[in-house]
């Protein structure tokens, strides 16, 4: 059972106010904030532990080494793999890049087959259409069915010898629907295919056993679970990762290399991780993990569609919202108010102290689907409250006044 | 211009955003164009400007936009017709003092005062000037 209120504590954000009222802040699909933990241990790498990884013979190197380590362990804990299988990145869209160029530029030629969805992100489209431009292999899009959910039915129609690799947001960031991954990872593996699973909108809410579903790849960010920016994990199966070439190339990555241009890297996951790391954001990463585990997943996931649920039966009771997706099991909800541009109604729920995200959400081939311009997004996380949903339908009720933004 | 009462500036924005007089594709030829988008808002536009000698002798756009954007920029061609070049500008340096509110001369603004408020949604800066920054650049490099 989630202690909300013992929880809210945690978090210096919560604690603000926007516009002159409490701050509401239903923005957690774009981004999360960070509990005091976190924080700290952030702030503890620049006080106490401040050493560059890998490169030095003095005991803070080796100290950060250790530290790196562990946090590499508690990022395989989490989510089920080999702590070698760990790469750290700067957030998905970096992971999602380095799956497309160095799985995807090295074994994709002309003809061959890349599985995405008609509601993918554009972090997880971008990295594949500018692979088409190198190789002359194709990108098919899955069709969503009439709810916007990816179907096994559907994955089947589109699927064939000829895809190489199957990429989809486990949970998208519009509607959030969550896909059958273990089923689709194994449709994909009888095709002779890799997949590979964005996990951004996914890892922060519920437990991820990336062994169990038995996928090539997952990317998921730090910033989305309380954790802080600029991190992120790539994992990978290790015999594809050792297969696969780097991104980024530089110090830290390489064996040797002479003058004569012959290299040889690195081992993953040190191959992938070509510079300096982020070492702040790691251990905050670690520590987010820990924060998490210590409320538990399973309990984040129930209390977030707990509160998706009560919002979209709320707003069932005002003619002026239309909500796009009441039934996917997610923390997502997404919504418009009647002849209301998204925008304005967003710029009207900021002058009540209320983040929402607006627009196209980065998946700017959904809105076809929807046929809608643009849409609102409240999204909720586990320090959200019922009350805080409560006062945000209150708000709604006079949603197309959306002028008052500027007029109180 | 008397002061506008907030009823008033309300009921002026809605009108221009959903009743636009000029939201529609240039007539005829002899129209510059300068496009402009948004990095926060969805605000996606094409404005045109038909420049003759010193003279603004028409002034029209296109595409999706916010109610903000829409009504300021419908709003800015009605105040940039049939205006000579420097008074165009005039009137768009003072929209852009009011917007970012700095001391600036209602007088020439008529309509566009009922922005007077935007900075008050910091956030819909961008969308109240975005059609006057891109008439703003057509006029200058003519």
């Amino acid at each position: 059972m989630i202690n909300v209120k013992k929880i809210r504590k945690d978090f210096p954000m919560l604690k603000g106010k926007m516009q002159g009222h409490n701050l509401i802040y239903f923005d957690n699909a774009s981004t999360t904030f960070k509990p005091q933990c976190v924080i700290d241990e952030s702030s503890r790498y620049y006080q106490k532990v401040n050493a560059n990884s890998h490169r030095g013979d003095y005991d803070l190197c080796y100290n950060m080494d250790q530290e790196l380590w562990h946090a590499r362990e508690v990022v395989a804990g989490f989510v089920n793999c080999e702590p070698r299988e760990v790469v750290f990145t700067a957030g998905t869209s970096m992971s999602i890049n380095m799956v497309a160029w160095g799985y995807g530029l090295k074994n994709l030629k002309a003809g061959d087959e890349i599985l995405i969805s008609e509601s993918e992100h554009a972090s997880n489209v971008l990295p594949w259409t500018k692979l088409v431009e190198l190789t002359g292999a194709v990108v098919k899009k899955i069709p969503l069915d009439k709810e916007g959910r990816i179907t096994l039915a559907n994955v089947k129609k589109v699927i064939s010898d000829k895809t190489k690799v199957v990429s989809l947001a486990s949970v998208g960031n519009v509607l959030g629907h969550l896909i059958d991954v273990k089923g689709i990872a194994a449709l994909a593996h009888e095709h002779g295919a890799v997949i590979h699973i964005d996990g951004a909108q996914s890892v922060p809410h519920m437990k991820t056993d990336f062994k169990d579903l038995d996928i090539d790849f997952l990317s998921f960010s730090g910033h989305k679970m309380c954790g802080p920016t600029g991190v992120g994990v790539l994992v990978g199966k290790y015999d594809l990762l050792d297969k696969m070439d780097p991104l980024l190339a530089g110090g830290g990555m390489n064996e040797k290399y002479d003058l004569c241009g012959a290299v040889e890297y690195l081992t993953p996951p040190s191959k992938f991780e070509a510079g300096t790391l982020n070492l702040a954001g790691i251990l905050g990463l670690a520590k987010a993990i820990e924060y998490l585990e210590s409320i538990g997943m399973d309990e984040i996931n129930d209390y977030v569609i707990d509160l998706k649920k009560y919002c979209v039966e709320k707003l069932k009771d005002l003619d002026n919202v239309i909500v796009y997706n009441p039934h996917s099991e997610c923390g997502i909800v997404t919504f418009n108010v009647k002849d209301v541009f998204s925008q304005d109604e967003a710029t009207y729920l900021n002058s009540c102290g209320i983040a929402v995200r607006s627009g196209e959400h980065c998946a700017k081939t959904l809105n076809e689907f929807l046929k809608t311009p643009a849409t609102c997004r409240a999204s909720f996380y586990f320090y959200n409250t019922k009350e805080e949903i409560d006062q945000f339908v209150e708000v709604l009720k006079n949603g197309g006044n959306f002028l008052d933004a500027y007029f109180k | 211009m008397p002061t506008l009462s907030n009823d008033m500036m309300r009921a002026i924005i809605m009108d221009h955003s959903t009743n636009p007089s000029f939201k529609h594709e240039p007539v005829g030829d002899g129209y510059d164009k300068v496009h402009m988008h948004s990095d926060n808002c969805i605000d996606d536009i094409d404005v045109f400007l038909k420049i003759e000698g010193d003279k603004v002798v028409d002034a029209c756009f296109t595409g999706r936009a916010c109610a903000i954007s829409t009504s300021s920029t419908d709003i800015m061609c009605s105040l940039i017709i049939d205006k000579s070049k420097e008074e165009a500008l005039h009137i768009i340096d003072q929209y852009n003092k009011m917007i970012h509110e700095e001391d600036y001369d209602e007088e020439v603004l008529d309509e566009a005062l009922a922005f007077q408020n935007t900075s008050k949604q910091a956030a819909r800066i961008r969308c109240a000037t975005i059609g006057w920054t891109a008439a703003q650049e057509m006029i200058k490099k003519d």
